[in-house]
């Protein structure tokens, strides 16, 4: 297993958020009635042209912008032949010579500490086709053109991933991007970000590339790295016992874990690719770059760049907090209502919220718990108002839909003792009711002060401030 | 009968009849010579009287377009709404477009009546109208003579006034080819002139719509209407749009005109070309300073021209596979032979000639040996032309080498046919306007000569025809459709 080294490269296609496709005045919005969101266009009906829609390009130029790109002065659609029924023209308006977006670059981190570089060859726009339903009609196949004509971005990488983590980590990483950006949804269960993968293996220390499978139909992260890993094993197990690998396009099978061969390379169509005579070449004139990086919100590496200057994070917590923009916003909105508690409000958002979030499968923008409303529970901590095991029911309490911090700390009569009349009370008791303990650590026996502590924060409840109970019992026990 | 469009015109302009009157008298000749002449595939008899009476209704209230009440016949490659668009076709026999091609609603929009749809060679691929499934069409100078190609069905409708204009498309010579078979004048306009949203594709860098009619004065009045930029058309022109009309008298006198040597030998009947003489010499007449030029990759333009129209007419009619509207054979076993058997059934032969020769043209190895080559060839042709504007105003040249041909003479050999298009091919290739207008006989068949203009100098063709025209009166002449 060692002596082999895996080389992948991944096309992602992101749909664009546009308001209409790219060649039609459709809407792209998802879940229509089949065949509500086409027209004529989009139907493929004779004598019909496509114009583009311009809010795309300035979508694909963002993305160039944010990922360091060349972006050539001219690009050029391109059709790309091949019959399929949810393809209604025949052929599919792509890009093909020259994508909008030229090489870029990426940076990716795939553990703790490390990173990579990883290189785009290209970007370019092209419409998305219509669906086949295969289950709906006995004998026959449902065609349903509500998707075609939605604008994609198609992302080539470069075969710069050495494992299927770092295929993760980049795939994870562009797709950070592309909603940082706002060009994408990035919806992997709709199918606004997919992504397929080219595999090879070669033995360690060599140079040519070995022979590549593409995987696709993979709709989440966990699956493109299941798929990976099993494509990798399969290709060296293959070659292990003397076979080799061909070209093909292989199909992942999530539920058996596997990938399948769909069609070999000399199966594959020949696309008769050539420059769409119904439309111009796109101009995209130096203003218009100008213009589009001045719009660009902050991204990823400069946010992250920005936690570890000025909030003075680790590295690692800056790298989680801003992997997910919704998260990214979540910390900045606590943090508008406690801005001295960065720290404290980071161990909550990726310790107890990342857990609860997990546990529950919801999405951060979606949590019960809100910003401000975690702001005021780091801050009643800091306040000393409760401890920070209090503070672990009052956050349970708030996720159940019980209120704010504030009214959950009244409502449960959670507030912290500090009134040091009332500590000393309690101590009283406790040293009156445990006089061999006493003896114990008057002897020397320090670590007894520790079992006062809990006897005492036991009789309180919890609620003692501890720093309290440990100064006043140390002084009595002297 | 056989009035012109500006006759038409002035005649409701004054209350001399009504649209619907004029409308029944075109419907009644059509009745008459149609069976003949087979120029129409569909005739919407009923939506002509409406759309006629919504125009004498809408003159009684002071609100007449330019086109107001005129009847125009369509070719049916133009999509109209709620009237079959058959493209000539088996495979579009069945279709019905919900919406109208840009063209249509500007003729709507000025008031003109449609009174049907065209016949034409099937998808716009041919030279003759022999290859549509409806039947080919009468020449109505000699019915055993083919009317041209593909717009023949329109071309022969206008000679035979069974419409006093109609509409037409030019790939390669569709619209100039049949006017000069016909004996009526018809005009390509610069590539980009008039919108091609709605008019079904065969070559999309080639086509252009454009008018047919008796005279250049008719011509201005239609493109007027046709001509202008489209939103929904990337390669319309923005370009403004001249008066026509208004510029028709300016003569063309000290117009510098100049005759390609490459035009005038070698293939070029004799007998035509003395026609055209007679021709050139009524121009000088005029004032016009006639002067050889050469345009030297003339040779190179029919190669050319057919490689790029069929990669882009393979790619076009990839739309036509039966699945969501037109042919689709009986109980297709699967995908594949549900592709089959439609197309195969759907298309003629010369569509499948040209299918099979795009794709091979585009297929992996070959673009470079084609396509590309036809791209380079396509640039130094349109240099040539570039070239020849800097020294003179416009081009005279032949429109057709020969005058119509008989019915079935060239079917079987499919080159002789591609050279029909030899003086007009190339200004399709540079994207330039070209008009035909007769010029006198041989054998009893029409002669065009044609005249080139420079890009958006559709002024100036017509008005360098009209002038001709003053003059002349072979325009006026008419077929014997009883003998």
């Amino acid at each position: 297993m060692s002596d082999w080294e895996s080389v992948i490269g991944l096309e992602i296609h992101a749909q664009l958020a546009t308001v209409s496709k790219i060649f039609s005045g459709a809407s792209t919005a998802f879940g229509a009635e089949p065949n509500t969101q086409a027209c004529a266009i989009d139907l493929g009906m004779p004598g019909v042209l496509p114009v583009l829609n311009r809010e795309a390009v300035n979508m694909a130029i963002r993305f160039g912008v944010a990922i360091g790109a060349q972006i050539d002065p001219h690009s050029v659609f391109a059709r790309k032949n091949y019959f399929y029924p949810d393809l209604p023209k025949g052929y599919q308006i792509s890009q093909f010579e020259l994508p909008i977006v030229g090489k870029g670059h990426i940076s990716i981190s795939p553990a703790e500490g490390e990173h990579k570089e990883i290189g785009i060859t290209r970007a370019h726009l092209e419409e998305d086709a219509g669906k086949s339903i295969h289950d709906q009609f006995p004998d026959q196949t449902g065609i349903d053109l509500n998707r075609a004509g939605t604008p994609l971005l198609e992302i080539v990488s470069e075969p710069d991933m050495r494992s299927a983590k770092e295929a993760v980590a980049y795939a994870r990483k562009i797709h950070s991007l592309v909603r940082y950006l706002e060009i994408c949804d990035g919806n992997m269960q709709e199918g606004s970000f997919r992504c397929d993968a080219n595999v090879s293996v070669r033995r360690k220390g060599e140079h040519e590339l070995g022979t590549r499978a593409e995987l696709k139909n993979i709709n989440s992260f966990r699956f493109l790295e299941r798929a990976i890993n099993f494509e990798i094993e399969r290709q060296i197990d293959l070659i292990e016992d003397g076979g080799q690998v061909v070209q093909e396009t292989r199909l992942y099978d999530a539920e058996r874990d596997e990938t399948r061969s769909m069609r070999s390379k000399e199966e594959a169509n020949d696309y008769r690719y050539f420059p769409d005579p119904d439309l111009l070449p796109v101009a995209i004139s130096d203003e218009d770059i100008a213009r589009i990086r001045a719009e660009l919100p902050e991204l990823p590496e400069q946010k992250k760049q920005r936690y570890i200057g000025e909030l003075k994070l680790s590295d690692y917590n800056a790298e989680l907090l801003t992997a997910n923009r919704d998260t990214a916003l979540f910390f900045e909105a606590a943090l508008i209502d406690s801005p001295q508690l960065s720290a404290q409000l980071v161990n909550w958002i990726l310790g107890d919220l990342a857990g609860a979030l997990n546990r529950t499968g919801l999405d951060i923008s979606a949590a019960p718990i809100t910003p401000p409303m975690l702001a005021q529970l780091v801050a009643r901590i800091a306040d000393h108002t409760i401890s920070g095991k209090i503070a672990k029911e009052v956050f349970e309490a708030m996720w159940q839909g019980e209120g704010s911090a504030d009214a959950i700390i009244e409502a449960r009569g959670l507030k912290q003792i500090t009134d040091s009349s009332a500590i000393e009370t309690l101590i009283d008791e406790v040293i009156a009711a445990n006089p061999e303990q006493v003896e114990q650590f008057r002897a020397g026996k320090d670590k007894v002060l520790g079992f006062f502590v809990g006897q005492v924060m036991k009789q309180s409840q919890g609620k003692a401030n501890p720093g309290q109970v440990n100064a006043i019992l140390r002084d009595k026990l002297k | 009968m056989a009035n012109s469009v500006i006759g038409i015109c002035q005649g409701l302009a004054r209350g001399e009849f009504s649209s619907v009157e004029i409308t029944k008298d075109y419907l009644a000749r059509m009745q008459q010579h149609n069976p003949t002449l087979n120029c129409f595939i569909s005739v919407s008899e009923e939506l002509a009287l409406n759309q006629a009476r919504q125009a004498d209704a809408m003159r009684a209230a002071g609100n007449a377009g330019p086109l107001n009440g005129v009847p125009i016949a369509h070719k049916d490659l133009f999509c109209t709404d709620g009237v079959r668009t058959s493209c000539g076709s088996r495979i579009l026999d069945n279709f019905i477009a919900p919406y109208d091609a840009t063209l249509i609603e500007h003729f709507k929009r000025d008031g003109a009546v449609m009174l049907g749809k065209t016949n034409m060679d099937e998808f716009a691929m041919g030279s003759s109208n022999e290859n549509s499934f409806y039947g080919p069409v009468a020449n109505p100078w000699n019915i055993q003579h083919v009317p041209g190609g593909s717009s023949g069905g329109s071309a022969a409708a206008v000679a035979a006034g069974l419409a006093p204009a109609a509409t037409g498309t030019d790939t390669g010579g569709s619209i100039r080819q049949p006017a000069a078979f016909c004996g009526v004048t018809g005009i390509k306009p610069t590539y980009g002139r008039v919108s091609r949203y709605g008019m079904i594709a065969y070559g999309s860098s080639l086509d252009q719509g454009g008018p047919f009619a008796r005279s250049a004065e008719d011509c201005a009045l239609l493109l007027q209407t046709m001509a202008g930029f489209d939103p929904r058309d990337s390669t319309s022109s923005e370009e403004a749009v001249p008066d026509y009309s208004a510029r028709l008298g300016q003569g063309i006198e000290g117009v510098k005109i100049g005759l390609p040597k490459e035009y005038f030998a070698e293939g070029l009947d004799s007998r035509l070309a003395a026609v055209i003489e007679n021709a050139i010499d009524e121009l000088r007449k005029l004032g016009a300073d006639i002067k050889e030029i050469s345009l030297p990759n003339t040779g190179l333009s029919i190669p050319t021209y057919y490689v790029i129209a069929m990669a882009e007419c393979s790619s076009n009619l990839s739309r036509f596979d039966g699945v969501r509207f037109g042919h689709r054979c009986d109980d297709p076993v699967d995908l594949e032979d549900l592709y089959k058997r439609s197309r195969g059934e759907g298309f003629g032969a010369e569509v499948k000639r040209r299918i099979l020769i795009g794709t091979y043209a585009l297929s992996a190895g070959y673009y470079d040996a084609y396509y590309l080559k036809a791209q380079q060839l396509r640039r130094m042709i349109k240099n040539d032309f570039q070239n020849a504007f800097e020294n003179v105003d416009l081009i005279l040249a032949p429109t057709t080498p020969g005058v119509a041909f008989k019915i079935g003479a060239k079917t079987d050999d499919p080159v002789s046919m591609y050279l029909q298009d030899i003086y007009t091919i190339s200004l399709n290739l540079a994207g330039l306007p070209g008009m035909s207008l007769p010029v006198g006989f041989v054998d009893g068949l029409p002669v065009g000569m044609q005249l080139i203009g420079n890009y958006f100098d559709e002024a100036g063709l017509l008005a360098a025809a009209h002038s001709y025209q003053q003059v002349s009166d072979w325009h006026l002449q008419t077929p014997d459709l009883e003998s």
